[in-house]
């Protein structure tokens, strides 16, 4: 049994649904790429997916436990992982600050984070804020890490970065996949590294999944009339 | 140690080298004027965990604090009367004891801030400044018109509490006993702030929801706080009852929680010695300002003016050229 299971998903912002039917399963250790283009529904998924929004119809299951009445907090605490779009660290906090505060024991701890992205142990006092954009996504997932979640939700985790950043940053997410086995969702723009890392591609279209499949599967003419590539 | 950390040693030492002066030059009436001021520090130590770090604006903080004076009032009246506060299947008696009155002042306090924080955290903003008024003033009227401890009168305890060890009558020692739990309170508070609560808690204040998709709940870690924070002001407020020995409905009042929310801006918001600057720099002005004119509270609200407009940091935050906290 996958280890995620969303199915039928539909969902409003008030009046107006954004969702209509997103399937997505993400097995055990499996890296899925959840794709489409922008304002297709990846971003509502996500939240679906992490409680932030509530759906209105299909159900999320997510390690057997029924998500459908679980609050944010609770999901996250039953390993749901989130990294924001957006790069949402707490900036009123230090490095170090920010990684404790929401640490829960397992696998991952400070020392284990900062051996991921020695940066985060070079500017550990520092408040936050005045990170760089790069370092500041680096403690974004550290901070995630950090609650030891089974299924970790990456939305744009490479998005205005500089290309040299970009490269430390997924080649973080190949350690964390090839080292620990954790279960990963990436939405990402750059389909050549998503080849690289994914194992299997959701397409996502006007709040739809209309294309599931191996990243092998994934040829240029599904990338050209999905994704407009 | 850097700059801010200079100037919270010296607000810190204040207190008692003004305290110790005075015993030098033997002016009991300053010492005492540094243990009110040290009191209404520590009520204000309290609140700046729900309002500094929780960033929660309660204007309900007196009930904490009458709480707390009403347990020493309570407690010492009986004690004073031999009559037991309690004779039904078992035998309750008053005490003169400041342990015990502590005690129950802090029990009792924390317990109504459990009340209070469950039903007025699911609200925020104004809705909570409102509902915490409103227990305010509950409390207020309750207490005006219960003839049973005095009422509106209130309650006049002839001799100070005791503590093992300590003769409190005696101006320099009940300062002592003060300030240590002062400081105690205020170490608490240090070690709160940087536990991953204390941090998590401070996150919240930014932003709810990012605490939320980490796994923290932001209506308990809120709550947990209020109930820390008013615990310490009813401690306070038991505190300020026994420098008094009178206990009114005063320490119900509405004003009172609107102060202790001055000496928290005027000192620093969010900052572990702001409210002691600020209640520090309350009481010097009250004292010096109030022989120039009985309108010194007008001079009062101008230097807040001036704080909230020019110097968002607070005393502390001006004087270390820093707005903001470390926290």
């Amino acid at each position: 049994m996958s280890l995620l299971e969303m199915r039928g998903i539909e969902a409003s912002y008030g009046p107006s649904q954004a969702l209509f039917g997103v399937d997505l399963q993400v097995g055990a250790g499996e890296v899925v790429a959840l794709m489409g283009r922008n304002g297709m529904g990846k971003s509502t998924t996500i939240k679906v997916l992490c409680r932030l929004l509530r759906n209105s119809g299909g159900s999320v299951q997510f390690d057997g436990q029924d998500l459908a009445r679980v609050p944010p907090h609770k999901a996250a605490r039953a390993g749901l992982g989130l990294v924001p779009e957006g790069r949402r660290c707490f900036p009123n906090l230090t490095v170090h600050e920010n990684l404790i505060a929401a640490a829960r024991p397992g696998h991952w701890d400070v020392a284990r984070v900062t051996t991921l992205f020695p940066r985060l142990a070079e500017r550990r006092d520092q408040g936050a804020r005045s990170l760089s954009g790069g370092e500041q996504q680096m403690l974004a997932i550290g901070r995630a890490l950090m609650t030891n979640p089974r299924l970790l939700v990456l939305d744009e985790a490479t998005e205005g970065l500089a290309p040299v950043v970009r490269q430390e940053i997924w080649a973080a997410l190949s350690h964390l996949k090839a080292e620990t086995g954790l279960a990963l969702i990436v939405v990402d723009k750059s389909l050549a590294e998503l080849r690289r890392m994914a194992d299997r591609a959701v397409i996502i279209e006007r709040g739809r999944s209309v294309w599931t499949g191996d990243m092998g599967a994934l040829d240029a003419s599904v990338a050209d009339s999905y994704l407009g590539l | 140690m850097n700059r801010e950390g200079l100037i919270n040693a010296s607000v810190y030492l204040a207190l008692p080298v003004l305290a110790l002066a005075a015993l030098a030059l033997d002016e009991p009436f300053t010492i005492t004027l540094a243990t009110r001021a040290a009191i209404l520090a520590l009520a204000a130590v309290g609140l700046n965990l729900a309002l500094g770090l929780g960033g929660l604006v309660s204007l309900g903080h007196a009930v904490f604090f009458g709480l707390g004076g009403y347990a020493m009032g309570i407690l010492a009246s009986h004690a004073q009367s031999y009559a037991p506060l309690y004779d039904g299947w078992f035998v309750v008696e008053g005490t003169k004891s400041m342990p015990v009155i502590w005690l129950v002042a802090v029990l009792s306090s924390a317990l109504a801030a459990l009340i209070i924080g469950l039903l007025s955290l699911r609200t925020s903003g104004v809705y909570f400044i409102m509902i915490t008024l409103a227990f305010g003033q509950m409390f207020y009227y309750f207490s005006i018109s219960w003839p049973a401890y005095g009422g509106e009168d209130g309650l006049s305890i002839y001799v100070r509490n005791s503590f093992p060890g300590l003769n409190t009558l005696d101006p320099i020692q009940f300062f002592a006993l003060v300030f240590a739990l002062l400081s105690l309170v205020l170490w608490g508070m240090g070690r709160i702030a940087r536990a991953p609560f204390g941090l998590a808690l401070s996150a919240a204040r930014q932003n709810a929801a990012r605490v939320e998709t980490v796994g923290l709940e932001p209506f308990r870690l809120r709550l947990v706080a209020f109930v820390i924070s008013g615990a310490v002001t009813g401690l306070a407020g038991a505190l300020f009852a026994d420098l008094n020995r009178f206990v009114s409905p005063t320490m119900f009042s509405w004003q009172m929680s609107g102060e202790f929310i001055v000496f928290v801006v005027l000192g620093g918001i969010g900052r572990l010695f702001g409210p002691v600057a600020g209640a520090c720099l309350f009481v010097l002005l009250e004292h010096t300002l109030s022989g120039v004119s009985e309108f010194w509270l007008v001079y009062v609200g101008a230097i807040l003016l001036l704080v909230v407009l020019f110097a968002r940091g607070g005393l502390i935050g001006s004087l270390a050229g820093r707005e903001v906290a470390d926290d």
